[in-house]
Order: structure tokens, then C-alpha cells, then sequence
């Protein structure tokens, strides 16, 4: 296990680093100026050049990407804003905050929200999924697998959108989402912000946990193993969760650790939807404002969310199944 | 013969699908003493394996319509509750399946499924049931049970894995034990292996068996008994020697000559039965063999056609269900079975 953690990470990294180049070089492909952005209205060619000097941009691209670089790993000074200590992301282009502490400052509302959700989601899909496959063919399984036809068609900027007016706005059900000063401060302005995003992102996601408990399950309560444990006296329920439920539950944390790698890298519709400001706000300013560290740092931040996920999937993977244990 | 320790009375299944109600089986009846061993031979959908599944009480209730008798020690598994048939299922009877990879768990070590049984049934401590799992491992023959006890079914050989199968199925001493196809996945030299490592367990614990096979060569090794089923229903049954040695159903006729015979002329060709298994959704009418009978012709009034053959019982529960009389049989088997060199 080790070994493969070493490995794993090792790659990661690898991954992170040619992610990093291709988004410095597709920042470049695009015909924009980033200097004439920061330079404001009154901008005389001088004062562009100057900008242009100040924001490191008119070194040649390897060279700015060797810099960069070299900041993330050993830290960087920047003339006028001062030592940034490693891990350096630079500074923002816009109004010239660090990027590490923007993207720090920022996490915690996205880890709220993706964490929040994924425990709704999981509870009632696998929930409702489960029940469904030992009641297959039957009312409850039908109602399931069709409602959750239904929750999978639906798109977050139109519910959000509609279950904020009436159930905030005009029935006062709940609370309007807001950012709030997180968990540790003020858990119940955290839980009150955040309860009607949670509810509504795992109405969407719900449907496919729904969907993929019940067909793993139907397909592992169908296996010969399952058979054997019965024919050894087992009971249905201990034969249900020791085994069938065991072999389902491979192909469900894999996507579920997918989902919660891509929510963490920001969900931007959603943020923006309910007016959260996580990374995912974040990502739109940064590509609004042509601020190249701090869409590094964004992009970044995604990228590692999905690649860290990949690999506790994987582990979590070979602790379910002793087959991919020693492949 | 002493009271029997099985006994199956007309059991009829029947299963409901979407395309109309499958006969699986249709009126079968068997005992079965205590320490021998039955064979039941047949082609793939002739209700072998769904009578050891309605045996074992494993089939789908809700789907599937169970008649008849199933007496084991005297009590109907029939009319049994789920909890009793819990308590009986792994401890007096036990099963073991054809593919050993499929049939364990992947997730589980080889001792733990063993030793889960054992628990289950005798309340063993975790320590207890591992080392009666060592144990069991040992007695069928699994090289150093102590290591391989910690092992996962995928890191066992073919045979044993259906080794470590056959301990998991013992572990508590059954008394019944349904060994459904055991043999079929393995190769010859293994197979001969388990099947000798079944008579000697048998011997040893005077369990009665149970063996389903397609392989009349496997029956001729093993059974006391043999019965003959065919489209859901018994056609013949006797002891080994009679059903092998002077079969009476055409249809026995047609899967002795189907068998390459090592004493024979080698140039015999193999006569395999012509046609197909019938199907059960809508099965033939009276004989059910009749379509592929090469005999069914030879019967006055078209007899086979028209009305099912009764299974005639003689002493010693020798039997066959065929409207040919004593005397035809006597005379095509004769011809049937003298080898025409080609």
C-alpha cells in the first residue's frame, strides 16, 4: 500500500505539473492583454510597459513558467509586493493579494458545500437505491428508479433558481444561501447558509446514486457467491450487507469519489447560482479578469481535487476488493 | 433398505416468466438412505438443478410455485419457516456448486467463509472457527492449511478452490450433501481427485449425497443409485448397474451412445441424440422425449405423442417411463448397443 501511495503521488504531481504548463501556455494562445486590463483607462504606452513589467509578463513564456515554477517550490520575490514564502502561487494580478490565500480563504465555503451535499446524496441515493433492489419489480422500486429518472434530467440553475423564490423567497421554508464566517465560528449561520445548496445539488445527484445502487446491487444479489452464503445458512439480511452489498459498493465509491473531487474543484454553476463565493466564484473573477496566477491557482486546485480523489478512490478501491490488491 | 433419510414425493416447480409458467419440474420423486450416494443425470434444463435448489429452499418465492413432499429426517423443508431452513441449510444439508471462483466470495479469505459456517451454526469464537477451519483445509487435502487459511479464493488453483468448497460445505458434518456439477469445471486428473476425496469423506462421516452430473462416466464412479431425468420428469432410475448395464429408456440408450467407450471398436462412431432439449415453456406433448425417440414410431396408435408415460415401479425401485413393452426394449437395445463397425 505504500508502494502504491508513493507511486500514486509521484504521478499526481507529474499530472499537476503539465496541467500547469498547458493552462500558462493556453493563457498566452488567447489575444487578450492582461497589462491593458490592470493598466485602467488612462493608460499611456509607458504606464503599459511599466504594468507589463511590474506583473512579470514580458519575459519570454518558458521563462515565465521557470519563475512561476520555481515560486511553488522554493518561494519568490516580487519587486514592490515583498518575499512570497513557498508554496508561492504569486500574486493577483487585479488587486495584488497572494493567491495561496485567496484560494485558502475561498475552500472552505467549496468544502462545505461539496461535503454537505455528497452526505445528503449518499444517504438518500444509496438509501432509496438499496430498497429498490430488494424490492425490484415492485411499486417502491419503480417510484425510485422513475423519480430518479426524473432528478438526473434536472439541471441546478434552473431548480436552485426556482427552489430559492419559493422556498426561501415566497414560502419562507427555508433560509436564502449566504456565505457565512464557516463552521468553527458560527455553525448555525454555517448550516442555515448552506442547507437549501445542499438540498437542492443532492436532489440532482441523488437520481444517479439511486440508479447505480440498484443495478449493482441487482447484478451482485444475482451472483453465485450470494447463492453459496445462503446455502450456508446465512441469513438475508447478514448475506445482503456482507456480501452483495460488499461487491456493489466498489463501482459506487469510485464515482462517488469523482463527484466529490469535481465538487471541491469548484462548482461554479452552482456557487453562482446560489451566490456562494468558493472557488468556483473565484474561477469566474479569475477568467474575467485575464489574472493568470490566480487561474492557475484555480485551475490548480480543481486538478488536485480530482487527482487526490482518484487516488483515495483507488485505495478505498483495493481495501474493498483484495483482487486489485495484489494487481 | 432402512427408513430413508430423503425423501422427495411428486415434487413439481414451476417458475412464472414473462413468457408464460416454466415446468421445471414436473412430478418427481426420490428417497435417498443415509451414507449413499444418488445420481441424477441429465442435459442442461432437465430440472436437475432446480430440485436441489428447491431442496435447499434457495429458489425465488415469489416467482416460483413449489408442490409436493420433501421430507428430510421426517420433516417437510416444504412447509418449513425461513428460520428453520436457515438452521438446517449449511449444518444437516449442505451444497456444493460447479464453478468454486464464481461460487466463494471474492472479498472474504478462504478460513473466514469457512469458519462462518461453523459459527453460524455452533456459536464458535472467532478463534475456534479459525482453527476448525485449518483443520477442515487439512482433512481435504489442501497442502500447509495453516498459511492458506489467510488466503483469498483467487490466489487457489482450480481444485482447491472446489477442495476448499467441499470443506466449507462439510465443516458443520452435514448429513445431506447436494454436490451440484462439482466436477464439471475441473480438469480429469482433479476430478478424479475430488471424487475421491468425496467417497472418502463420505465413508468417513456417513454423509448421504446427493451428485448432479451430466457425465454418466462421474455417475458410474460414485453413485449407488442412478435416476435419469428428462424434460423435468424421471425417465429411469435403478441401481448404478442397472441403469448403465441394461438400460430400459431409449433416452438412457442415447447417453451411453453418445459416450466414447474404451473397450469398444474404435471405429464405432459416437451416436449422439438427434434434436434439442425440450423446451419447458412449452413442453412436447405425452412423451416428452418423443420428438428426438428414434423408437417413438415402433409404439402402436402413436401412443408417445398423445400420452405421457407413466413411471412403472418395480421391486427394488427400479423404474422406467416408456411406452415400449419389456420385449421391444430387450430387442432394440440389443441391436442399439451392438457396435456396427463403419
Amino acid at each position: 500500500m505504500f508502494r502504491f501511495l508513493v507511486r500514486r503521488t509521484l504521478g499526481a504531481l507529474l499530472i499537476l505539473l503539465i496541467i500547469s504548463a498547458l493552462t500558462f501556455v493556453l493563457f498566452y494562445v488567447a489575444p487578450r492583454d492582461p497589462a491593458r486590463a490592470a493598466c485602467g483607462k488612462l493608460c499611456t504606452p509607458q504606464t503599459l510597459a511599466l504594468v507589463r513589467h511590474n506583473l512579470g509578463i514580458s519575459d519570454p513564456l518558458p521563462v515565465q513558467y521557470w519563475h512561476w515554477l520555481v515560486g511553488v517550490f522554493a518561494g519568490r520575490d516580487y519587486t514592490g509586493l515583498g518575499h512570497c514564502p513557498a508554496p508561492c502561487l504569486g500574486y493577483s494580478f487585479t488587486n495584488h493579494e497572494p493567491v495561496l490565500g485567496l484560494i485558502t480563504d475561498r475552500f472552505p465555503t467549496t468544502l462545505s458545500l461539496s461535503i454537505g451535499s455528497a452526505v445528503v446524496f449518499v444517504v438518500f441515493g444509496v438509501g432509496t437505491g438499496m430498497i429498490a433492489a430488494v424490492k425490484q419489480g415492485k411499486a417502491l422500486d419503480k417510484i425510485a428508479s422513475s423519480a430518479s429518472l426524473v432528478g438526473s434530467s434536472l439541471q441546478i440553475y434552473i431548480v436552485g433558481v426556482v427552489a430559492m423564490y419559493y422556498l426561501s423567497d415566497e414560502w419562507h421554508l427555508l433560509p436564502r444561501p449566504q456565505d457565512s464566517a464557516g463552521f468553527t465560528q458560527d455553525p448555525s449561520a454555517w448550516f442555515k447558509g448552506l442547507l437549501l445548496p445542499w438540498l437542492v445539488l443532492a436532489l440532482i445527484f441523488t437520481a444517479n446514486y439511486t440508479r447505480m445502487t440498484r443495478s449493482q446491487l441487482v447484478e451482485t444479489l444475482s451472483e453465485d457467491y450470494v447463492r453459496t452464503a445462503r446455502a450456508k445458512g446465512l441469513s438475508r439480511r447478514t448475506v445482503f450487507f456482507r456480501f452483495a452489498w460488499r461487491g456493489a459498493m466498489g463501482p459506487i465509491v469510485t464515482i462517488l469519489g469523482l463527484d466529490i473531487g469535481y465538487l471541491l474543484g469548484g462548482a461554479i454553476i452552482t456557487e453562482e447560482t446560489f451566490g456562494l463565493h468558493g472557488i468556483g466564484a473565484l474561477s469566474i473573477k479569475a477568467v474575467r479578469d485575464n489574472d493568470l496566477p490566480l487561474l492557475l491557482g484555480v485551475v490548480l486546485t480543481a486538478a488536485a481535487a480530482i487527482v487526490v480523489a482518484n487516488i483515495v478512490v483507488d485505495a478505498v478501491y483495493a481495501l474493498i476488493d483484495p483482487r486489485i490488491r495484489l494487481a | 433398505m432402512n427408513t430413508p433419510f430423503l425423501s422427495v414425493r411428486d415434487l413439481r416447480v414451476a417458475f412464472s416468466t414473462e413468457d408464460g409458467v416454466v415446468r421445471a419440474v414436473d412430478g418427481l420423486s426420490f428417497d435417498l438412505a443415509q451414507g449413499s450416494t444418488l445420481g441424477i443425470v441429465g442435459e442442461s434444463g432437465s430440472g436437475k438443478s432446480v430440485t436441489s435448489m428447491a431442496i435447499l429452499g434457495l429458489h425465488d418465492r415469489e416467482h416460483t410455485d413449489v408442490d409436493g413432499e420433501i421430507l428430510l429426517d421426517g420433516k417437510d423443508l416444504l412447509t418449513a419457516t425461513e428460520r428453520e431452513l436457515e438452521r438446517l441449510r449449511g449444518n444437516t444439508m449442505s451444497m456444493i456448486f460447479q464453478d468454486a471462483l464464481a461460487s466463494l466470495s471474492p472479498f472474504h479469505t478462504v478460513g473466514r467463509q469457512i469458519g462462518e459456517t461453523y459459527r453460524k451454526h455452533t456459536g464458535a469464537s472467532r478463534h475456534e472457527a479459525r482453527a476448525r477451519s485449518v483443520e477442515m483445509l487439512r482433512r481435504v487435502g489442501i497442502p500447509q492449511p495453516d498459511l492458506r487459511v489467510d488466503d483469498y479464493p483467487h490466489q487457489f488453483s482450480g481444485g482447491m478452490r472446489q477442495r476448499a468448497m467441499i470443506a466449507m460445505a462439510l465443516v458443520c458434518d452435514p448429513q445431506l450433501l447436494i454436490a451440484d456439477e462439482p466436477t464439471t469445471a475441473l480438469d480429469v486428473t482433479v476430478q478424479a481427485q475430488i471424487m475421491d476425496l468425496l467417497k472418502d469423506l463420505q465413508q468417513e462421516f456417513g454423509t448421504a449425497i446427493v451428485f448432479i452430473t451430466h457425465d454418466l462416466g462421474v455417475i458410474a464412479n460414485i453413485a449407488d443409485d442412478v435416476l435419469v431425468m428428462y424434460g423435468g420428469r424421471c425417465v429411469e432410475r435403478g441401481t448404478r448397474n442397472q441403469v448403465l448395464r441394461t438400460p430400459q429408456h431409449p433416452y438412457t440408450w442415447g447417453l451411453l451412445g453418445s459416450m466414447p467407450s474404451l473397450d469398444g471398436p474404435v471405429d464405432v462412431p459416437l451416436s449422439p441424440i438427434p434434436g434439442l432439449p425440450p423446451s419447458l415453456l412449452n413442453p412436447p406433448s405425452g412423451c416428452r422425449f418423443h420428438p428426438r425417440c428414434a423408437f417413438a414410431e415402433k409404439v402402436h396408435g402413436g401412443l408417445c405423442a398423445t400420452d405421457s408415460p407413466p413411471l412403472e415401479i418395480n421391486g427394488g425401485g427400479r423404474g422406467t417411463a416408456c411406452h415400449l413393452t419389456a420385449e421391444q426394449r430387450r430387442d432394440f437395445f440389443v441391436d442399439y448397443a451392438t457396435p456396427q463397425p463403419n
